[in-house]
Protein backbone atom coordinates (compact mmCIF):
# COMPACT_ATOMS: atom_id res chain seq x y z
CA UNK A 1 0.00 0.00 0.00
CA UNK A 2 2.71 2.09 0.52
CA UNK A 3 4.63 1.43 -2.43
CA UNK A 4 1.64 2.57 -4.36
CA UNK A 5 0.86 5.94 -2.61
CA UNK A 6 4.73 6.61 -3.22
CA UNK A 7 4.17 5.97 -6.73
CA UNK A 8 1.08 8.10 -7.40
CA UNK A 9 2.73 11.02 -5.20
CA UNK A 10 5.57 10.64 -7.64
CA UNK A 11 3.75 11.03 -10.80
CA UNK A 12 1.24 13.48 -9.56
CA UNK A 13 3.94 16.13 -8.21
CA UNK A 14 8.06 14.99 -8.65
CA UNK A 15 7.33 13.69 -12.46
CA UNK A 16 4.49 15.75 -13.74
CA UNK A 17 3.40 15.01 -16.27
CA UNK A 18 3.09 18.39 -18.09
CA UNK A 19 6.13 19.69 -15.96
CA UNK A 20 8.57 16.97 -16.15
CA UNK A 21 7.61 14.64 -18.88
CA UNK A 22 6.49 16.79 -21.59
CA UNK A 23 3.29 14.93 -22.23
CA UNK A 24 0.31 15.64 -23.11
CA UNK A 25 1.31 19.80 -23.94
CA UNK A 26 -1.29 20.01 -26.80
CA UNK A 27 -4.27 20.00 -24.66
CA UNK A 28 -2.60 22.14 -22.26
CA UNK A 29 -2.04 24.72 -24.72
CA UNK A 30 -5.34 24.11 -26.03
CA UNK A 31 -8.04 24.43 -23.88
CA UNK A 32 -6.52 26.02 -20.91
CA UNK A 33 -8.49 29.64 -21.73
CA UNK A 34 -10.74 28.82 -18.80
CA UNK A 35 -10.47 26.81 -15.12
CA UNK A 36 -13.70 25.04 -16.04
CA UNK A 37 -12.93 23.98 -19.12
CA UNK A 38 -9.76 23.02 -17.95
CA UNK A 39 -11.07 20.98 -15.58
CA UNK A 40 -13.76 19.07 -17.89
CA UNK A 41 -10.77 18.22 -20.00
CA UNK A 42 -8.54 16.59 -16.66
CA UNK A 43 -11.76 14.80 -15.38
CA UNK A 44 -11.84 13.35 -19.35
CA UNK A 45 -8.04 12.61 -19.62
CA UNK A 46 -8.24 10.66 -15.95
CA UNK A 47 -11.47 8.57 -16.83
CA UNK A 48 -9.65 7.74 -20.26
CA UNK A 49 -6.45 6.89 -18.76
CA UNK A 50 -7.39 5.30 -15.57
CA UNK A 51 -9.67 2.35 -18.09
CA UNK A 52 -7.00 2.43 -20.87
CA UNK A 53 -4.32 1.66 -18.38
CA UNK A 54 -6.67 -1.45 -17.00
CA UNK A 55 -7.67 -2.38 -21.00
CA UNK A 56 -3.97 -2.23 -22.25
CA UNK A 57 -2.63 -4.24 -19.25
CA UNK A 58 -5.18 -7.64 -19.60
CA UNK A 59 -4.43 -7.31 -23.83
CA UNK A 60 -0.70 -6.92 -23.19
CA UNK A 61 0.07 -9.62 -20.14
CA UNK A 62 -2.59 -12.23 -21.89
CA UNK A 63 -2.51 -11.27 -25.58
CA UNK A 64 0.63 -9.87 -27.02
CA UNK A 65 3.07 -11.69 -24.44
CA UNK A 66 1.41 -15.15 -24.38
CA UNK A 67 1.98 -14.84 -28.78
CA UNK A 68 5.05 -13.34 -28.52
CA UNK A 69 3.57 -10.29 -30.10
CA UNK A 70 5.14 -7.59 -27.88
CA UNK A 71 6.88 -5.47 -30.86
CA UNK A 72 3.40 -4.73 -31.63
CA UNK A 73 2.09 -2.98 -28.68
CA UNK A 74 2.09 0.60 -29.76
CA UNK A 75 -0.48 -0.47 -32.79
CA UNK A 76 -1.94 -2.46 -30.26
CA UNK A 77 -2.13 0.27 -27.81
CA UNK A 78 -3.49 2.98 -30.23
CA UNK A 79 -6.01 0.73 -31.18
CA UNK A 80 -7.57 0.12 -27.77
CA UNK A 81 -7.07 3.27 -26.39
CA UNK A 82 -9.32 4.16 -30.18
CA UNK A 83 -11.99 2.06 -29.47
CA UNK A 84 -12.38 2.30 -25.48
CA UNK A 85 -12.82 6.63 -26.60
CA UNK A 86 -15.32 5.76 -28.83
CA UNK A 87 -17.20 2.98 -26.45
CA UNK A 88 -16.92 5.50 -23.57
CA UNK A 89 -18.37 8.13 -25.64
CA UNK A 90 -21.56 6.40 -26.91
CA UNK A 91 -21.87 4.62 -23.33
CA UNK A 92 -21.64 8.06 -21.63
CA UNK A 93 -24.47 9.25 -24.41
CA UNK A 94 -26.81 6.70 -23.65
CA UNK A 95 -26.68 6.27 -19.81
CA UNK A 96 -25.30 8.89 -18.44
CA UNK A 97 -25.87 11.95 -20.92
CA UNK A 98 -25.46 15.04 -17.95
CA UNK A 99 -21.65 13.75 -17.86
CA UNK A 100 -21.41 13.24 -21.81
CA UNK A 101 -22.77 16.78 -22.16
CA UNK A 102 -19.65 17.92 -19.48
CA UNK A 103 -16.85 15.64 -21.33
CA UNK A 104 -18.57 15.04 -24.75
CA UNK A 105 -16.42 17.57 -26.57
CA UNK A 106 -13.05 16.70 -25.28
CA UNK A 107 -13.65 13.17 -25.57
CA UNK A 108 -12.14 12.84 -29.20
CA UNK A 109 -9.10 15.10 -28.77
CA UNK A 110 -7.95 12.46 -26.48
CA UNK A 111 -7.55 9.79 -29.07
CA UNK A 112 -4.54 11.28 -30.35
CA UNK A 113 -3.41 12.62 -26.56
CA UNK A 114 -0.01 11.32 -26.16
CA UNK A 115 -0.41 11.60 -22.42
CA UNK A 116 -2.75 8.24 -22.50
CA UNK A 117 -0.30 6.51 -24.92
CA UNK A 118 2.48 7.56 -23.26
CA UNK A 119 0.96 6.23 -19.68
CA UNK A 120 0.47 2.96 -21.10
CA UNK A 121 3.96 2.85 -23.04
CA UNK A 122 5.10 3.65 -19.86
CA UNK A 123 3.24 1.25 -17.62
CA UNK A 124 5.08 -1.93 -19.97
CA UNK A 125 8.51 -0.03 -19.57
CA UNK A 126 8.71 0.18 -15.76
CA UNK A 127 7.02 -3.01 -15.70
CA UNK A 128 4.11 -2.45 -13.43
CA UNK A 129 0.70 -5.02 -12.25
CA UNK A 130 -2.45 -4.57 -12.65
CA UNK A 131 -3.14 -2.39 -9.30
CA UNK A 132 0.18 -0.63 -10.20
CA UNK A 133 -0.80 0.62 -13.70
CA UNK A 134 -4.53 1.58 -12.56
CA UNK A 135 -2.70 3.72 -9.64
CA UNK A 136 0.16 5.62 -12.43
CA UNK A 137 -2.78 5.80 -15.15
CA UNK A 138 -4.95 7.53 -12.54
CA UNK A 139 -2.62 9.48 -10.57
CA UNK A 140 -0.66 10.71 -13.81
CA UNK A 141 -3.92 11.84 -15.14
CA UNK A 142 -4.53 13.77 -11.71
CA UNK A 143 -1.39 15.62 -12.03
CA UNK A 144 -1.95 16.58 -15.66
CA UNK A 145 -5.31 17.84 -14.20
CA UNK A 146 -3.66 19.79 -11.42
CA UNK A 147 -0.98 21.30 -14.09
CA UNK A 148 -3.52 22.36 -16.72
CA UNK A 149 -5.89 23.75 -13.61
CA UNK A 150 -3.32 26.06 -12.12
CA UNK A 151 -2.12 27.35 -15.74
CA UNK A 152 -5.69 28.33 -16.85
CA UNK A 153 -5.87 30.22 -13.66
CA UNK A 154 -2.67 31.77 -14.08
CA UNK A 155 -3.13 32.78 -18.18
CA UNK A 156 -6.96 34.34 -17.41
CA UNK A 157 -4.72 36.89 -14.95
CA UNK A 158 -2.31 36.83 -17.85
CA UNK A 159 -4.68 38.17 -20.53
CA UNK A 160 -5.48 41.36 -18.68
CA UNK A 161 -1.48 42.24 -18.59
CA UNK A 162 -0.32 43.72 -22.02
CA UNK A 163 2.98 41.89 -23.16
CA UNK A 164 5.37 43.39 -26.35
CA UNK A 165 3.34 43.08 -29.57
CA UNK A 166 5.32 39.78 -30.67
CA UNK A 167 4.64 37.94 -27.42
CA UNK A 168 0.73 37.95 -27.34
CA UNK A 169 -1.00 34.53 -27.34
CA UNK A 170 1.38 31.37 -27.21
CA UNK A 171 4.64 33.00 -26.05
CA UNK A 172 3.70 34.46 -23.23
CA UNK A 173 1.32 31.31 -22.41
CA UNK A 174 4.62 28.92 -22.85
CA UNK A 175 6.65 31.85 -20.97
CA UNK A 176 4.44 31.22 -17.88
CA UNK A 177 4.39 27.82 -17.76
CA UNK A 178 7.81 27.86 -17.89
CA UNK A 179 7.87 29.75 -14.50
CA UNK A 180 5.46 27.46 -12.78
CA UNK A 181 7.03 24.23 -14.01
CA UNK A 182 10.04 26.40 -12.41
CA UNK A 183 7.65 26.37 -9.07
CA UNK A 184 7.21 22.59 -10.27
CA UNK A 185 11.07 21.32 -10.07
CA UNK A 186 11.50 22.53 -6.27
CA UNK A 187 9.47 18.98 -5.57
CA UNK A 188 11.98 16.96 -7.04
CA UNK A 189 13.87 17.18 -4.24
CA UNK A 190 11.33 15.48 -1.95
CA UNK A 191 12.99 12.00 -0.78
CA UNK A 192 11.37 8.96 0.23
CA UNK B 1 -2.67 24.28 -51.59
CA UNK B 2 -5.12 23.28 -53.76
CA UNK B 3 -3.87 25.34 -56.64
CA UNK B 4 -0.99 23.82 -58.37
CA UNK B 5 2.13 24.79 -59.58
CA UNK B 6 3.37 26.24 -56.78
CA UNK B 7 7.62 26.07 -57.07
CA UNK B 8 9.80 23.93 -54.88
CA UNK B 9 10.99 26.98 -53.29
CA UNK B 10 8.21 28.84 -52.26
CA UNK B 11 6.93 25.44 -50.34
CA UNK B 12 10.03 25.10 -49.22
CA UNK B 13 10.26 28.70 -47.86
CA UNK B 14 6.52 28.69 -46.85
CA UNK B 15 7.00 24.54 -45.07
CA UNK B 16 10.41 26.88 -42.94
CA UNK B 17 8.96 29.84 -42.19
CA UNK B 18 5.54 31.27 -42.52
CA UNK B 19 3.53 27.45 -42.17
CA UNK B 20 6.82 25.77 -40.27
CA UNK B 21 5.05 23.05 -38.04
CA UNK B 22 6.58 23.93 -34.93
CA UNK B 23 6.93 27.41 -34.77
CA UNK B 24 3.75 28.71 -36.45
CA UNK B 25 1.58 26.05 -36.18
CA UNK B 26 2.18 24.91 -32.78
CA UNK B 27 1.92 21.16 -33.85
CA UNK B 28 4.15 18.14 -32.26
CA UNK B 29 5.55 20.30 -29.04
CA UNK B 30 5.11 17.27 -26.82
CA UNK B 31 8.08 16.12 -28.30
CA UNK B 32 9.85 19.19 -29.62
CA UNK B 33 9.89 20.20 -25.99
CA UNK B 34 11.08 17.23 -24.77
CA UNK B 35 14.29 16.04 -27.04
CA UNK B 36 15.85 19.07 -27.82
CA UNK B 37 18.03 19.09 -25.18
CA UNK B 38 20.70 18.85 -27.61
CA UNK B 39 21.90 19.06 -31.01
CA UNK B 40 21.99 15.18 -31.19
CA UNK B 41 18.72 14.52 -29.83
CA UNK B 42 17.10 16.85 -31.90
CA UNK B 43 18.50 15.79 -35.47
CA UNK B 44 18.31 12.12 -34.56
CA UNK B 45 14.07 13.48 -33.82
CA UNK B 46 13.92 15.22 -37.05
CA UNK B 47 15.27 12.32 -39.32
CA UNK B 48 12.54 9.53 -37.74
CA UNK B 49 9.63 12.35 -37.53
CA UNK B 50 10.57 12.69 -41.23
CA UNK B 51 10.92 9.10 -42.39
CA UNK B 52 7.30 8.32 -40.91
CA UNK B 53 5.96 11.66 -42.47
CA UNK B 54 7.58 10.38 -46.26
CA UNK B 55 6.71 6.84 -46.51
CA UNK B 56 3.12 7.02 -44.39
CA UNK B 57 2.04 10.27 -46.70
CA UNK B 58 2.92 8.10 -50.02
CA UNK B 59 1.22 5.60 -48.54
CA UNK B 60 -1.68 7.28 -47.39
CA UNK B 61 -1.75 9.18 -50.72
CA UNK B 62 -1.99 5.38 -52.80
CA UNK B 63 -4.23 4.13 -50.71
CA UNK B 64 -6.67 6.89 -50.77
CA UNK B 65 -9.35 5.83 -53.08
CA UNK B 66 -9.57 2.55 -51.34
CA UNK B 67 -10.04 3.81 -47.32
CA UNK B 68 -13.90 4.57 -46.80
CA UNK B 69 -14.26 7.55 -45.76
CA UNK B 70 -16.04 6.77 -42.05
CA UNK B 71 -12.90 4.77 -41.11
CA UNK B 72 -10.09 6.75 -42.14
CA UNK B 73 -8.64 8.45 -39.41
CA UNK B 74 -8.20 5.24 -37.96
CA UNK B 75 -6.93 3.36 -41.03
CA UNK B 76 -4.33 6.19 -40.92
CA UNK B 77 -3.32 5.32 -37.21
CA UNK B 78 -2.64 2.37 -38.27
CA UNK B 79 -0.54 2.79 -41.20
CA UNK B 80 1.49 5.31 -39.06
CA UNK B 81 1.99 3.07 -36.09
CA UNK B 82 3.71 0.83 -38.45
CA UNK B 83 6.24 2.63 -39.71
CA UNK B 84 6.74 4.10 -36.40
CA UNK B 85 7.17 0.41 -35.28
CA UNK B 86 9.42 0.15 -37.99
CA UNK B 87 11.69 3.28 -37.34
CA UNK B 88 11.68 2.20 -33.62
CA UNK B 89 13.26 -0.93 -34.78
CA UNK B 90 16.03 0.33 -37.14
CA UNK B 91 17.27 2.78 -34.62
CA UNK B 92 17.28 0.18 -31.55
CA UNK B 93 19.51 -1.58 -33.98
CA UNK B 94 22.23 0.67 -35.34
CA UNK B 95 21.59 3.55 -33.04
CA UNK B 96 21.24 2.10 -29.97
CA UNK B 97 22.73 4.92 -27.82
CA UNK B 98 20.24 7.99 -29.96
CA UNK B 99 17.22 4.68 -29.35
CA UNK B 100 17.71 5.17 -25.16
CA UNK B 101 17.93 8.86 -24.91
CA UNK B 102 14.54 9.46 -26.85
CA UNK B 103 12.98 6.67 -25.55
CA UNK B 104 9.63 6.79 -24.68
CA UNK B 105 9.35 10.01 -28.19
CA UNK B 106 10.15 7.19 -30.30
CA UNK B 107 6.72 5.35 -30.46
CA UNK B 108 5.15 8.49 -29.41
CA UNK B 109 5.55 9.89 -33.06
CA UNK B 110 2.53 7.88 -33.77
CA UNK B 111 0.65 10.84 -31.91
CA UNK B 112 2.63 13.32 -33.49
CA UNK B 113 -0.10 16.31 -34.71
CA UNK B 114 1.87 16.94 -37.19
CA UNK B 115 1.85 13.31 -39.71
CA UNK B 116 -1.89 12.96 -38.60
CA UNK B 117 -2.17 16.02 -40.19
CA UNK B 118 -0.45 16.09 -42.98
CA UNK B 119 -2.26 12.67 -43.83
CA UNK B 120 -5.72 14.56 -43.56
CA UNK B 121 -5.03 17.74 -44.77
CA UNK B 122 -2.52 16.80 -47.68
CA UNK B 123 -2.13 13.03 -48.63
CA UNK B 124 -5.43 11.86 -48.68
CA UNK B 125 -6.32 15.05 -51.60
CA UNK B 126 -3.27 14.48 -53.89
CA UNK B 127 -1.74 12.23 -55.91
CA UNK B 128 1.70 10.37 -54.70
CA UNK B 129 4.53 12.64 -56.07
CA UNK B 130 2.94 15.88 -54.31
CA UNK B 131 2.43 14.01 -50.83
CA UNK B 132 6.10 12.82 -50.81
CA UNK B 133 7.23 16.13 -51.32
CA UNK B 134 4.58 17.70 -48.78
CA UNK B 135 5.82 15.20 -46.27
CA UNK B 136 9.57 15.50 -47.06
CA UNK B 137 9.32 19.23 -46.30
CA UNK B 138 7.38 19.47 -44.17
CA UNK B 139 9.76 17.15 -42.00
CA UNK B 140 12.31 19.48 -42.88
CA UNK B 141 10.70 21.84 -41.26
CA UNK B 142 9.82 20.35 -38.42
CA UNK B 143 13.84 19.31 -38.16
CA UNK B 144 15.32 22.94 -38.87
CA UNK B 145 12.96 24.00 -35.77
CA UNK B 146 13.95 21.42 -33.78
CA UNK B 147 17.66 21.76 -34.59
CA UNK B 148 17.22 25.80 -33.85
CA UNK B 149 15.78 24.96 -30.51
CA UNK B 150 18.28 22.41 -29.34
CA UNK B 151 21.22 24.73 -30.54
CA UNK B 152 19.90 26.88 -28.25
CA UNK B 153 19.30 24.97 -25.28
CA UNK B 154 22.55 23.26 -25.58
CA UNK B 155 24.73 25.94 -25.81
CA UNK B 156 23.49 28.00 -22.71
CA UNK B 157 22.28 24.74 -20.55
CA UNK B 158 25.47 22.60 -21.18
CA UNK B 159 28.31 24.76 -22.77
CA UNK B 160 28.55 23.08 -26.08
CA UNK B 161 27.53 21.96 -29.86
CA UNK B 162 27.12 18.93 -30.85
CA UNK B 163 28.84 17.42 -27.67
CA UNK B 164 32.44 19.67 -28.41
CA UNK B 165 32.84 21.96 -25.55
CA UNK B 166 32.33 25.42 -26.66
CA UNK B 167 34.00 27.69 -23.63
CA UNK B 168 36.72 27.50 -21.17
CA UNK B 169 36.71 25.81 -17.59
CA UNK B 170 35.54 28.97 -15.95
CA UNK B 171 32.08 28.74 -18.19
CA UNK B 172 29.06 28.01 -15.91
CA UNK B 173 26.29 26.41 -17.64
CA UNK B 174 22.81 27.54 -17.30
CA UNK B 175 21.30 24.11 -16.63
CA UNK B 176 17.86 25.24 -15.53
CA UNK B 177 18.21 25.64 -19.74
CA UNK B 178 18.55 22.04 -20.19
CA UNK B 179 16.21 21.45 -18.26
CA UNK B 180 11.99 21.99 -18.42
CA UNK B 181 11.46 25.47 -17.27
CA UNK B 182 14.08 26.32 -20.04
CA UNK B 183 12.49 23.95 -22.82
CA UNK B 184 8.94 26.32 -22.21
CA UNK B 185 11.07 29.72 -22.38
CA UNK B 186 13.05 29.42 -24.75
CA UNK B 187 10.69 27.88 -27.25
CA UNK B 188 8.16 30.71 -26.04
CA UNK B 189 10.89 33.27 -26.81
CA UNK B 190 11.75 31.60 -30.26
CA UNK B 191 7.81 31.75 -31.47
CA UNK B 192 7.65 35.41 -30.24
CA UNK B 193 11.17 36.46 -32.53
CA UNK B 194 9.13 34.53 -35.19
CA UNK B 195 5.97 36.54 -34.94
CA UNK B 196 8.31 40.03 -34.87
CA UNK B 197 10.22 38.66 -37.98
CA UNK B 198 6.67 37.75 -39.83
CA UNK B 199 5.34 41.33 -38.40
CA UNK B 200 8.35 43.15 -39.62
CA UNK B 201 8.22 41.82 -43.11
CA UNK B 202 4.67 42.12 -43.67
CA UNK B 203 4.78 46.11 -42.46
CA UNK B 204 7.98 46.31 -45.32
CA UNK B 205 5.49 44.80 -47.66
CA UNK B 206 2.62 47.18 -46.78
CA UNK B 207 4.99 50.34 -47.65
CA UNK B 208 6.41 49.20 -50.35
CA UNK B 209 3.01 48.97 -51.77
Amino acid sequence: MKDILILMLTAVLIENYIFSRFLGICPFLGVSEKPDTALGMGFAVMFVMTLSSAATYAVYEYVLVRFDLEYLETIAFILIIATLVQFIEMFLKRFIPSLYGALGIYLPLITTNCAVLGAVLLNVDNGYNFVESIAFGFSSALGFTLAIVIFAGVRMRVSLAEPPKAFKGTPIALVTAGLIAMAFSGFSGMKF
Amino acid sequence: MSEKKKSFGTVFKEALFDNNPVLGQLLGMCSTLAVTTSVVNSIGMGVATTAVLFFSNIFISLLRNFIPKEVRIASYIVIISGFVTAVQFLMQAYVEDLYESLGLFIPLIVVNCIILGRAEAFASKNNVAASALDGLVMGIGYTVALIVLGTVREIIGNGSFLGYKLFGESFEPVTMVSQAPGAFIILGCLIALMNFMLSRKKSKEAKKQ
